[in-house]
């Protein structure tokens, strides 16, 4: 089982390039289709919490997966230590198989990297290669910016949020502000504005219910 | 201590870096270039490299930088494993309490709107990477200018172009792909640069 979740992981993580996103098709197909480990409605649920967790999203759904795979596939003739324990092995399994190729991989590339980065010839193709990788970085942002207030993009303080998102990009180019307190700043944010916009709601109706008491 | 610091920056990395791998970009690129284990250079060919090569970018970067700081495998495996750990720990505690989660704070509007706030806020760290990118070492002469427009254009050809035939959609889609938009800038670059 282990052996079963690491592999599944082990070649998830070797056969797609470009990021965590493109992982989640793959994923899905071996982990819900081929393995049935866990069903559709519970890789959903995954996705949307491997989101909202910080980190990597490929390896919070290989955490997730590994946990949930490993407490349903425990062998209880084992033992109660046994049974707790194996959950966190399967984690660690899944985990190490989705890291391990990329940390080769580039792990291999940095070692050699830097004799040949002062070849003519390699520092040519850098130096090409260097404003497309700005362009690839800021390209995405225009439909990023479309999905982030889903489904209506200027309604319910889109707008605003739009702007604090510029605020903040000034912030990190001029100021040279950590994304940290960006990050932190906007969680205080978001939650002092649900609060005031929940009291907002509470008053507003208890105003509307009290004519009818009187 | 170089030891705890490569620790200390990338679990921090781990703990606020929400929304993907070109948002924790941001990150990595504020921690790296404050404590000068790269110049912004390296900063860019890493990302190109983690591009074209399999896996997270954030996984890919982390081992990067954990190498060329420590010149030693340990600093890489230190670098990545302090990043993964934050979304470990909370991911295991999410296990532990999922049932409870899902169907409670699916519509608690003060979860629901941190991340719809931390979308947006996300927005603005890559803006501010990418604007951080557009030095002289990143753009030497009128060249880089034209591959980055060439490249920043093919990249949003999908959304510019709604074609209903499936032939012309999937060249868009092929041509809109960034592995071989970096494989191509560099074929550009050799012949414009040698």
């Amino acid at each position: 089982m282990l052996l079963q979740l690491f592999w599944t992981y082990l070649k998830v993580g070797t056969f797609t390039l470009g990021g965590g996103y493109a992982m989640l098709p793959l994923i899905q197909r071996e982990v819900v289709d081929y393995r049935k480990w866990i069903d559709e409605t519970e890789f959903l649920n995954m996705i949307a919490l491997a989101q909202a967790a910080p980190g990597l999203i490929a390896v919070n759904s290989a955490i997730f997966i590994g946990h949930q795979v490993g407490a349903k596939h425990v062998t209880p003739t084992k033992g109660r230590v046994w049974s707790r324990i194996y959950p966190y092995m399967a984690v660690g399994a899944a985990v190490l198989g989705a890291v391990l190729p990329s940390f080769v991989i580039i792990l291999a590339i940095a070692m050699v990297f830097e004799q040949y980065s002062s070849m003519p010839a390699v520092e040519a193709v850098m130096k090409g290669v260097r404003p497309a990788v700005v362009a690839l970085i800021a390209a995405p942002l225009l439909r990023m910016a479309t999905k982030a207030n889903n489904p209506k993009p200027f309604r319910d303080g889109g707008v605003l949020l739009l702007s604090w998102a510029l605020v903040a990009a000034l912030l990190i180019w001029l100021a040279g502000v950590s994304p940290v307190y960006i990050i932190v700043a906007t969680i205080v944010l978001a939650l002092v504005a649900t609060w005031l916009g929940e009291r907002h709601r509470t008053a507003s109706t208890n105003k509307r219910s009290n004519p009818n008491n009187k | 201590m170089l030891y705890l610091q490569l620790f200390l920056s990338f679990f921090k990395i781990g703990l606020f870096g929400f929304g993907g791998g070109l948002a924790i970009l941001s990150l990595i690129q504020h921690e790296v270039l404050t404590y000068g284990w790269m110049t912004e250079q390296e900063f860019v060919d890493i990302v190109a490299i983690s591009q074209v090569t399999p896996g997270p970018i954030g996984i890919n970067c982390a081992t990067y930088v954990g190498y060329t700081a420590t010149q030693s495998v340990w600093g890489s495996a230190l670098a990545t494993g302090a990043m993964i750990l934050p979304g470990l720990i909370i991911m295991l505690v999410v296990c532990k309490v999922y049932l409870v989660l899902s169907t409670r704070f699916a519509d608690n509007a003060y979860f629901q709107n941190t991340l719809r706030y931390l979308r947006f806020a996300v927005l603005g760290l890559i803006a501010a990477a990418a604007l951080l990118l557009i030095t002289p070492a990143t753009f030497i002469d009128h060249w880089s200018v034209v591959l980055f427009g060439a490249v920043f254009v093919l990249t949003i050809l999908p959304q510019l172009i709604h074609s209903k035939q499936p032939a012309v959609k999937k060249i868009i889609t092929t041509l809109s792909h960034p592995i071989l938009l970096i494989v191509l800038a560099g074929v550009a670059g050799y012949v414009i640069y040698s």
